[in-house]
């Protein structure tokens, strides 16, 4: 049974929540076991990587500025680095592809 | 505990908070719309955003609301599509000094989203939970304003600034992973293999049909689970 709009979001809301409270509250000290803290050290690189190609040449309604964008990504990102700069180089990226193609 | 104050930590969130902001300003704003389109109004689709902070996962609760889905189809489907920050937030949770006040493993669940889970991984060594707050608070209030906005007024933003700033947040992405790269090269074959085999996830028959969520969780567990195995860290950088 559905039970309304506002009581499906609460549910939806705390469900969430726990996934992202668990681990939390499971993993109070730290892991001692060598593979899972390599495992866990590696988890962002990875997770990063796959969510980042190859989504950025799909991100905007042109193959050609996604794939600029991520070019440019990742130079800035090895030239430079800082977070915030790499970042608008992308979004300038995909805006100057659009205003020449 | 990693050098300076929790005040600092906290401006320096804020501060990287507002690329996070902008590139959620843009989703999130696509997001209102859809759910403007199913009939939310801009209270609850607002509340949504507050209380999930999720992108595909709240993308997953319009079509459960629209369906007037039941509470077990609800919670399975949130459980399924949100799965990656179970593993993150495990991730996270090595990232704590054992000092850590016991509240702050309430308070930090919230704030693991893509990129805030990225950007507080990234730090050098325990995390200060101030630093996570900062870009959270920033962050949120750019999700939930453009999500309240896409509801209020619709496709009103020009398509250029959409597709100009839909790419931000994979930059931030770039901006996390690529500079560890260059300093380690097992990082980096790590990197280039994750980003290969999700290209072949997106191309091969069968595999490009799973979603956007499992593609993530199938291929963490298989190349961090062997990268692990092949490569175990040292101690000293495990801890950082």
């Amino acid at each position: 049974m559905n039970p309304g709009v506002y009581p499906s979001l609460l549910i939806m809301c705390l469900t969430v929540y726990c996934i992202r409270m668990l681990p939390f509250l499971v993993f109070r000290r730290e892991i001692t076991n060598t593979w899972l803290r390599s495992f866990l050290y590696y988890v962002p690189y990875v997770t990063l990587a796959v969510m980042t190609f190859p989504a950025i040449i799909t991100a905007t309604n042109d193959i050609r500025s996604g794939i600029a964008a991520l070019i440019v990504g990742l130079l800035t990102a090895w030239y430079k680095g800082d977070l915030f700069v790499v970042a608008l180089s992308c979004c300038a990226a995909v805006f100057v592809t659009g205003l020449i193609l | 505990m990693s050098p300076g104050g929790d005040l600092p930590w906290f401006r320096r969130g804020l501060r990287d908070g507002i690329p996070i902001c902008m590139g959620y300003f843009a989703v999130s704003f696509a997001l209102g719309i859809t759910a403007r389109g199913i009939g939310m109004n801009a209270l609850q689709a607002g509340l949504m955003s507050m209380g999930m902070v999720a992108s595909a996962g709240e993308f997953a609760a319009i079509v459960l609301i629209q369906s007037s889905a039941g509470v077990i189809e609800m919670i399975t489907t949130c459980i399924v599509v949100n799965l990656r920050y179970f593993l993150m937030s495990c991730s996270l949770s090595q990232k704590l000094s054992p000092d850590l006040p016991f509240y702050h493993r309430f308070l930090l669940p919230y704030c693991i989203t893509d990129e805030i889970f990225g950007l507080s991984s990234a730090v050098e060594g325990y995390l200060n939970p101030f630093y996570t707050y900062g870009m959270t608070i920033v962050s949120v209030a750019g999700w939930t304003t453009g999500t309240v906005l896409g509801v209020l007024m619709g496709n009103i933003m020009p398509d250029w600034a959409v597709n100009a700033l839909s790419v931000s947040l994979y930059g931030m992405f770039l901006a996390i992973i690529i500079p560890p790269s260059k300093k380690d090269r097992f990082i980096a074959g790590l990197v280039l293999i994750s980003m290969a085999s999700s290209g072949l996830f997106s191309l091969l028959p069968v595999l490009r049909d799973i979603s956007g969520g499992f593609k993530v969780i199938i291929l963490t567990l298989l190349i961090a689970g062997a990268a692990a195995f092949i490569h175990p860290v040292e101690e000293a950088k495990a801890a950082s």
